[in-house]
């Protein structure tokens, strides 16, 4: 809960520098009770909808291996089994191990709350840059790679260099495509952003958009550990990436650790229909239009889920050596959106 | 996009579940409500029972579907599946798998050999059964055991 209270002050701060330039983004104004509301239903779906959207994914995949699957609910048996079992801290583990999941799961909260997956209209809107947004995410990496380091195993050490390495790669991506639409809006403030694409779809359908699209796409699969750059339900430790830096939880820890990397998938998802199908998000504060926004987004991010599982079925994982040229690719297609957004934009007239 | 065509040629596989294995759902397994992540430890197997377990999980019988899971980490994992008569080799990294399991832990014996030694019995490298080193929960008989056994098992742990 320490990043809670500590990401808000950074999030101001960037902000009030950016603040200049926003124009648009002030949003801010009287969100009133329907604002609060959309802050609270973002949190609310994305904790508990990320389980279930884990659990979609399974069930996709099952069907089309010719499985029967356990059910969309079997993520949340398997999450309230881990609440209710022993707690384990191995020997010579420190603090980082121990944080390491609450951070994961406080950061993500926080950066649901900021990221406008329901409404534009908040009262947290004009903090929710870009650049905060995507160092709540690092931060949760960062954490989780401490804690697989802190355990001193051999698997723990590799998977948190390899982690470090692909997010090295992946949050500049992620930084740049985004950039790509913030310089039509004048912004990087996220809600900004999406308000103006809901306005003016062109934006969107524009070379640039298509290209930062990619771009955040491949950046999104890389970031949340799946097919082709890891294997959520790999069993050999020589090829795990995410997993290998949490084989040693156990217990709640573990659960916390699970239903992180679940939210993590929920609000990259999320982040990525908001920004590149902003149609139905709230962009004032009514009622009528919070209750459209949720079912739009569970739908989007339903949709979203099916394809990855459907691709993943599809793919197999690239050689750990080949990802960062898979990777590489991606920063070169964001970084062309970035150009062509510059020049076809009239060169920041 | 000849995969697809296939998988839509194949529909599903896996057959209809048969009805709950007799006996109920275990006592201790009571706590895990429907979810059990497995740990598979060949403590000196002949690797016969080890394909049958692979067998269990296929998209044929797929154990999946009633809430067991195939996991890498004796941490995460609720229930150990232990194959093959106890080697003097693998009776230490037994003790200390199970330990490392978190509580509520369940060990189930897949096979002759864990239950009894089975042909390997009084060979010179051998500790014992599976119940001499670790406390067994279930047994799986057989040589090898069936992949229905093996998922009547994980069902009466899983209770699903």
């Amino acid at each position: 809960m320490e990043a809670m209270s500590t990401s808000v002050p950074i999030g101001t701060a960037l902000t009030a520098g950016t603040a200049g330039t926003a124009g648009t983004a002030g949003t801010a104004g009287t969100a009133g009770a329907v604002g609060y509301a959309a802050v609270a239903a973002q949190i609310l779906v994305v904790v508990a909808g990320a389980p279930l959207l884990t659990g979609w994914m399974r069930q996709v995949r099952a069907r089309l291996e010719g499985r029967a699957g356990a059910g969309v609910l079997q993520p949340w048996r398997d999450t309230r089994k881990l609440l209710r079992k022993e707690s384990i801290t191995p020997v010579g583990t420190g603090p980082a191990f121990r944080a390491a999941p609450a951070l994961l799961v406080a950061t993500t909260v926080v950066a649901a709350a900021l990221v406008p997956l329901l409404s534009t209209d908040t009262p947290v809107s004009s903090h929710a840059d870009l650049i905060v947004v995507v160092a709540l995410i690092a931060l949760g990496t960062f954490a989780l790679a401490l804690a697989g380091l802190d355990t001193g195993t051999a698997f723990g050490g590799m998977g948190a260099s390899r982690e470090m390495t692909i997010a090295a790669l992946v949050e500049p991506t992620i930084l740049l495509s985004v950039f790509a639409l913030s310089i039509p809006a004048g912004t990087t403030n996220i809600p900004a952003i999406v308000s103006g694409a809901a306005h003016e779809p062109a934006r969107l359908a524009s070379p640039a958009g298509l290209l930062a699209a990619a771009a955040l796409a491949v950046a999104v699969i890389a970031e949340t550990g799946r097919i082709p750059v890891d294997n959520p339900s790999t069993h050999l430790e020589l090829t795990m990436i995410h997993e290998a830096m949490t084989l040693e939880y156990a217990g709640p820890d573990l659960a916390l650790v699970e239903l992180g990397a679940q939210m993590r998938l929920t609000l990259l998802l999320g982040l990525l229909s908001s920004l590149f199908a902003p149609w139905a998000i709230a962009t004032s504060g009514s009622w009528a239009a919070l209750a459209i926004a949720l079912v739009a987004f569970a739908a989007k991010v339903c949709v979203l889920a099916a394809v990855l599982a459907a691709a993943e079925v599809l793919w197999a994982k690239v050689r750990l050596f080949r990802v960062p040229e898979l990777l590489a690719g991606s920063f070169l297609l964001a970084l062309l959106a970035v150009a062509a957004s510059y020049f076809l934009n009239g060169a920041g007239s | 996009m000849g995969l697809l065509r296939k998988i839509r040629a194949t529909g599903r596989v896996a057959e209809p579940a048969p009805p709950r294995p007799e006996g109920g759902v275990l006592e201790k397994a009571r706590e895990l409500g429907g979810s059990a992540q497995v740990r598979c430890v060949d403590a000196g197997s002949c690797n016969g029972c080890e394909i049958e377990i692979a067998a269990a999980f296929n998209p044929l019988h797929d154990a999946e579907r009633y809430g067991a899971r195939i996991v890498a980490s004796p941490r995460h994992a609720d229930v150990a599946l232990v194959t093959g008569p106890v080697t003097r080799n693998m009776a230490e990294p037994l003790r200390r798998t199970v330990a490392a399991m978190a509580e509520p832990r369940l060990v189930v014996a897949v096979g002759d050999c864990a239950i009894d030694c089975g042909e390997f019995a009084g060979g010179h490298g051998v500790e014992g059964a599976v119940a001499d080193v670790v406390p067994v929960d279930l047994t799986v008989p057989g040589c090898p055991p069936e992949p229905e056994a093996i998922v009547a098992a994980l069902r009466r742990v899983t209770g699903r």
